[in-house]
């Protein structure tokens, strides 16, 4: 198959034109199997997985995948590079880099392209309950206080399903409720002006929940916002215990 | 519901849950179009309010654009300094270079607290101080630390929280379309009474209609190259409501952002100069002494994007920019209240904080422009109502304060929610006789534009557009480059026109399609935005005229420019400042 070629000049999407060019083989796995897999691009530094995507798109406009802020903030653009799942505006390309394998999501059914359907995973996060219960005192979490860092650790998840598409038991278990709604779980089960802690223990803790993490750590090491959702089930599973 | 917020007076119907309807087929009495946190939020009230509510947005609700805001929101809480909503307003009409309608700005800052309290309690997790009490941060042209904040997510934290708000709802019967892309409103009788969209995930074109329709569809920065916005963020509610004949206000007015990174224009937050951080030129002088010798770095945004502008055309800058040093507020500080800020710069600008200053320059961020409305948010269309970014009620005039927009999104989302509900719910249900026509004919235009088989393609006028305005009509605007970017836009709208080619002649997820549709959008809002400006013979807020009219100019500019769509092209009048007890003041800092 044809690879397609862009000059430089016109690959600026978001960077200066006076930087360095790298160029790249891109291979993409495209649903239509009639669609074109490679492309090869050429990118001013620092440049990004997504710039590559944009130019690729250029060249043909049917290359689905999304993405809307490039700041690693809207969790929109998360897929797999080179078999890791990650956020293609935050995955450097760095000069030295030659070839790029970019594949959509694991464990979701693909939409088009690199656009999967994400509805299994927000249907497992509205399992946990994830919306705060007024119950504790409401001047809590005081600066520096553990129980704020407690909270804090898991707030910052943007639920871009990077996690989901690491995780071993996501794909085998179609109950298990997976690593960001547990996160999530965490998150508010250990915000003392909750109410709901029960209730949130009781469905972490039970068929679908925490007892089923092999603690392989894949979400931990695939988070592009350096969550680690692997000790947030963890703690989980330790509180539900005692609940 | 039990808010201190609620609106006094307006008793509100309450419909049982079973009334509410899940199918797409019937008619919702409020629509939102937009979930960011001016579209969630006013959802949730509408919701609250007993109303049937369904929601569209071109993004799922948490990718929306708010959740990239760092710094922060604004309330007269008092909890680090006195503080009191008066003062609040007084910086906001002073902030505004006194184009903001006051009437509404004393409205905003008094019910701003009661908005953050609100959001307290449905478990926003702000910063707080060792008390426990919310925790307020400096920010500019403020007269009183009042900038809540969550470390340095606070929109994300928002964002999180509102969705957590609407998914509870939706398991009352509120609905949510995502990935629906709406590009058209739909008026029956001098109602408006829904809109079309194109369904991105299964294609095709389909019509959601409601008694009210509100538009939260935030702002425009991709008109520019170098901008702080998503590339969502292509003003399309704006641009519908234009097409709709509605009046769109202030549009010349576009704030840049003073610390954009280069080359990239991702953001890098007010907060950093809030906690301390310096502005360097080439010499390694702090310039803003020179220019605003007693808030220096945390001078109203307009005032620093000037500076630094002025630095950089006077050969005083590096590669096109200036420094953002934070080195001197140690690892600490910087690891602690600036952890997001010092991720983005080591990622987009290969540069960590700690060790080095990062290269800034001024950056398209936030429209002060938008979509005419009351404080209420209606519009001049009955059912119709505007709220976010994408509406001018207006309180930041010609110069928006940062933290004020966050606030704006949660307070006049909630009163135009609460409005919207209000009036649906008073009313029998919106008559849909036209929705099956407007529904064809838009499928016939959008037909029409997959048929185009030679042409340009979107991307080449775009590319254009956004370099174009960047260097014609962003920070200073002399007269010569914007004659020349009237023209620029002129031709390219015309090359639009002729008919651009969508290769992508597919149903599912065809962002070619949309891309081109938003393109058609972008354009119309540079007309316009180049007309007001051109005729707007002052400089004030984020309009700067250095060359031919450096000042301020009260006697004929104290108006807002209303811009209204009339055969094909935008048509300007003016409309008055609303003023309760502000008289217009020299604006130093
Ligand atoms: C980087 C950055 C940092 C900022 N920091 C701050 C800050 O610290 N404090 C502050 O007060 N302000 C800040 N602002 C400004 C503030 O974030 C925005 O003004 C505000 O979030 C806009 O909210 P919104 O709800 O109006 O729009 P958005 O959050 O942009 O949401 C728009 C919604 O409309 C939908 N939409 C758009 N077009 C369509 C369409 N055609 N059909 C269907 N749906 C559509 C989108 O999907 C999205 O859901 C910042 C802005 C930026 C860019
Ligand atoms: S585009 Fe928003 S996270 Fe990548």
């Amino acid at each position: 198959m044809a690879v397609l070629e862009r000059s430089r000049r016109q690959t600026n999407i978001e960077t200066a034109g006076d930087a360095p060019a790298t160029t790249v083989r891109l291979t993409i796995a495209r649903s239509d199997a009639g669609a074109v897999r490679e492309f090869r691009v050429a990118l001013t530094q620092p440049a990004v997985v997504l710039d590559a995507l944009l130019a690729g798109q250029r060249l043909d406009p049917s290359l689905g995948f999304r993405y809307s802020c490039r700041v690693a903030m809207c969790g929109t653009c998360a897929v797999r590079v080179n078999g890791r799942p990650t956020l293609a505006c935050q995955q450097p390309i760095t000069p030295d880099t030659d070839e790029l394998l970019l594949e959509p999501l694991a464990g979701f059914a693909v939409v088009r392209d690199l656009v999967v359907d994400t509805s299994p995973f927000w249907n497992a996060w509205r399992r946990v309950v994830p919306w705060f219960m007024p119950g504790g005192p409401r001047e809590a979490l005081p600066a520096g206080d553990a129980s704020r860092a407690e909270v804090e650790r898991g707030l910052d998840c943007i639920a871009c399903g990077a996690c989901w598409s690491a995780c071993d038991v996501v794909v085998t278990n179609a109950g298990y409720l997976g690593p960001a709604a547990l996160n999530r779980a965490l998150t508010l089960v250990a915000d003392e002006r909750d109410g709901a802690r029960a209730e949130r223990l009781r469905v972490a803790g039970q068929q679908g929940g925490v007892t089923h993490c092999h603690s392989i750590l894949g979400c931990t090491a695939a988070c592009p916002k350096g969550l680690d959702p692997s000790a947030s089930i963890r703690r989980l599973r330790r509180w539900s215990l005692v609940a | 519901m039990g808010r201190g917020t609620a609106v006094a007076g307006c008793p509100v119907a309450r419909r049982p849950a079973s009334d509410r309807f899940q199918a797409m087929d019937v008619s919702f009495d409020v629509l939102v179009v937009g979930a960011g946190c001016a579209g969630m939020r006013a959802a949730i009230e509408a919701h609250d309010a007993g109303a049937r509510v369904a929601v569209v947005s071109k993004l799922h609700p948490t990718r929306s654009h708010s959740g990239a805001a760092e710094g922060g929101i604004n309330a007269a809480l008092g909890n680090k300094a006195e503080d009191s909503p008066e003062t609040h307003a007084f910086d906001t009409v002073k902030g505004s270079d006194y184009l903001g309608d006051q009437d509404a700005i004393e409205i905003f800052t008094r019910e701003a607290p009661g908005d953050i309290y609100q959001l307290e309690g449905w478990g926003c997790v702000f910063s707080r101080n060792a008390e426990g009490k919310l925790d307020q941060r400096p920010f500019g042209a403020a007269g009183s630390p009042r900038t809540v904040y969550s470390a340095d997510i606070t929109g994300h934290v928002l964002i999180q929280v509102l969705y957590e708000q609407l998914q509870r709802r939706m398991s009352e019967g509120l609905v949510v379309f995502e990935e629906y892309f709406a590009f058209r409103l739909v008026e029956d009788g001098g109602r408006c009474t829904g809109v079309i969209c194109w369904d991105l995930l299964h294609g095709g074109v389909k019509a959601v209609t409601g008694s009210a329709t509100i538009l939260a569809t935030g702002g425009a920065g991709r008109l520019f190259r170098a901008t702080t916005n998503a590339y969502a963020c292509t003003g399309d509610g704006m641009a519908m409501a234009l097409r709709a004949g509605l009046p769109l206000k202030d549009m010349e007015f576009m704030q840049f952002h003073p610390t954009t990174m280069y080359p990239s224009g991702i953001l890098i937050t007010e907060g950093c100069r809030g906690e301390g951080g310096y502005l360097l030129n080439k010499d390694g002088e702090r310039f803003m002494k020179r220019y605003a010798p007693n808030a220096l770095e945390l001078a109203s945004r307009d005032v620093v994007s000037r500076s630094e502008t002025t630095e950089i055309e006077a050969g005083r800058g590096v590669n096109g920019s200036v420094m953002l040093d934070l080195r001197h507020l140690g690892p600490e500080k910087i690891l602690n209240k600036l952890p997001g800020s010092r991720e983005l710069a080591m990622t987009y600008a290969g540069v960590d904080p700690i060790f080095a200053p990062i290269p800034v320059r001024p950056g398209a961020h936030y429209h002060m422009g938008g979509v005419e409305t009351d404080e209420w948010g209606l519009t001049p269309l009955e059912g119709l109502y505007a709220a976010g970014e994408v509406a001018c009620v207006s309180v930041h005039g010609a110069n928006r304060l940062g933290g004020n927009s966050l606030m704006e999104t949660i307070t006049f989302g909630r009163r135009a929610g609460r409005h919207a509900a209000e009036y649906a719910l008073g009313r029998t249900a919106a008559a849909n006789g036209r929705a099956e026509t407007a529904r064809a004919d838009a499928e016939a235009w959008v037909d029409g534009l997959l048929a185009v088989e030679q042409g340009e393609r979107p991307w080449q006028i775009r590319d254009e557009l956004g370099q174009s305005m960047l260097e014609n009509f962003g920070v200073f605007r002399y007269p010569d480059k914007m004659d020349r970017q009237v023209g620029i836009i002129d031709e390219l709208r015309h090359r639009y026109g002729r008919g651009v080619v969508i290769e992508d002649k597919g149903t599912v997820f065809n962002s070619d399609l949309t891309q081109a549709i938003e393109l058609g959008y972008l354009l119309d809002l540079a007309a316009c935005m180049l007309q007001a400006g051109v005729v707007r013979k002052e400089s004030r807020g984020a309009h700067s005229r250095p060359s031919d009219f450096p000042e301020r100019d009260d006697e004929n500019f104290m108006k807002h420019s209303i811009t209204t769509w009339v055969d094909g092209a935008p048509q300007l009048s003016y409309r008055e400042v609303r003023m309760t007890k502000w008289e217009p003041m020299v604006r130093s800092y």
